[in-house]
């Protein structure tokens, strides 16, 4: 094999693409929630931000898709290591305890990873793939969340976002080897910090939304 | 104060690494709380052997927590519940009349059972062969104070030398990794001027060893570093990390 492929065949390897996509992953989540906050402004101020995006033209589009291409990466390893995970140990333990290492984050990533590709689908479907030349993005939005059924969607998926990003944050700084006596403790707060930001963050807008209709 | 104790044993038995394998329930009536766990196993299997039965397999040898030869999961942890101690430094005054014990061995796909709690963990050996070692061939040792080491970086190398190759960190490793001890043995070396020369080799080897050998991936879960017997930190995954970056992205090693 090419020493490349290798590279990212090995363990580490692979844990090297999860921590790159997943660290780019945080990046969006980040620009994407401060562009979403423009939400509180309004319709003018989100239907006005909406329009800056989509000026970016050409730029906008490589970018979605080098996010799909992450997600790819991001969403077929994962799964490539979930397997092998489940196949490195044949035979469970009858009796299972936690020392206490595990957190909720770490012990359900595979899972809340498959729901967030759910939700990401379901989301692109609600807001991104639909006919926008009679009506503004805002109506879209807000006609989504006066429905209840949508709302607790949405925020039961965030809760399940903040979840998968607790564990993946820092975890993606470990892998990448940056793990420092002076910085770790740090990253571990910051970590969760994100993961509170990004669920209430995220989560308070449709009920915003549904309220302020 | 010596007490005695009553308990039930749920051990794990299984004839040979062929067949399945099931609980068998055993009294352990009348454990001085002064022995360990493996002399309580002792004590049983004596009765077990007078009584015609086929006595408890179990891996042991210096009994003192430093050769890491033993281990089993008591009641679903690596070496029981008690924190940086090996299955033969647990005592048995840490449990109390009429518990119910669950013994089970290691369980991996790379560790297979042998007998009952005995587990074949020779896969280690194989990542050690890939390259847990230092190559110097020739001369006298050389004056001291020609490889300054800081007192700082010898603590850490003996920190991960600490490392015994129990396994614990793979029977707790919610994906069968080896992570742990594979990264003990790499920076115990890669730490010091002398392991400085092979790093990147071992590095490879040792991790496409572990690869090849069926452990699982390290998802940063960080169970082995709390089951480790030996307080085995996961800075030491960090460094393997980098170390494994490093000889693949910067040296020529193929």
């Amino acid at each position: 094999m090419n020493w490349l492929a290798a590279t990212f065949a090995s363990s580490i390897g692979k844990k090297l693409l999860m921590a790159i996509t997943g660290f780019f992953f945080c990046f969006f989540l980040a620009v994407h929630l401060a562009g979403n906050l423009t939400l509180y402004g309004g319709s003018d101020s989100f239907n006005s931000y909406a329009a800056h995006l989509h000026s970016l033209g050409k730029l906008l589009v490589v970018a979605e898709w080098g996010m799909v291409l992450f997600a790819l990466i991001h969403i077929i390893t994962g799964l490539t290591l979930f397997y092998q995970n489940f196949q490195a140990r044949p035979q469970r333990y009858q009796i299972n305890k936690s020392a206490g290492g595990r957190t909720l984050g770490s012990a359900t990533m595979p899972y809340t990873g498959v729901l967030v590709l759910a939700f990401v689908i379901f989301h692109l479907l609600n807001f991104h793939f639909v006919d926008k030349s009679q009506t503004t993005i805002y109506d879209i939005v807000s006609a989504a969340f006066a429905s209840p059924l949508y709302v607790i969607l949405y925020v039961i998926a965030m809760v399940v976002v903040a979840v998968h990003v607790s564990h993946g944050f820092w975890s993606a700084f470990q892998t990448v080897g940056a793990n420092h006596p002076k910085y770790m403790p740090t990253i571990r707060t910051l970590s969760i910090l994100f993961a509170l930001l990004v669920g209430l963050g995220f989560g308070l807008l449709p009920i915003f939304i549904s309220i302020s209709a | 104060m010596s007490k005695h104790i009553n308990l039930t044993l749920k051990v794990w038995r299984q004839k040979n690494q062929k067949e399945k394998g099931h609980f068998e329930t055993i009294a352990a009536p009348q454990i001085s709380t002064e022995m360990s766990f493996l002399e309580m196993l002792d004590v049983v299997n004596e009765k077990m052997t007078t009584e015609g039965k086929e006595p408890i397999a179990f891996d042991h040898d210096c009994r003192e927590g430093i050769c890491g030869m033993c281990g089993a999961v008591v009641n679903g942890r690596p070496h029981g519940a008690l924190k940086g101690t090996t299955l033969c430094q647990l005592h048995m005054r840490h449990f109390n009349d009429g518990d119910t014990i669950a013994i089970e061995p290691f369980r991996a796909m790379a560790f297979k059972v042998i007998k009952d709690l005995a587990v074949d963990r020779s896969a280690f050996d194989q990542i050690i062969q890939a390259g847990g070692f230092i190559s110097v061939n020739a001369g006298g040792a050389q004056d001291a104070n020609n490889l300054p080491v800081p007192q700082e970086r010898a603590e850490l190398a003996m920190d991960a030398a600490q490392c015994i190759g129990c396994g614990a960190c793979v029977a707790a490793c919610p994906n069968a990794s080896a992570m742990l001890f594979v990264s003990a043995k790499v920076s115990q070396f890669a730490l010091l001027p002398q392991g400085r020369p092979e790093a990147a080799r071992r590095a490879l080897a040792m991790v496409r060893a572990m690869d090849r050998l069926g452990f699982g991936n390290c998802g940063n879960e960080t169970e082995c570093e709390a089951e480790c017997p030996k307080g085995i930190s996961i800075s030491n995954i960090a460094r393997l990390n980098r170390e494994f970056f490093k000889a693949s992205f910067g040296s020529s090693i193929k």
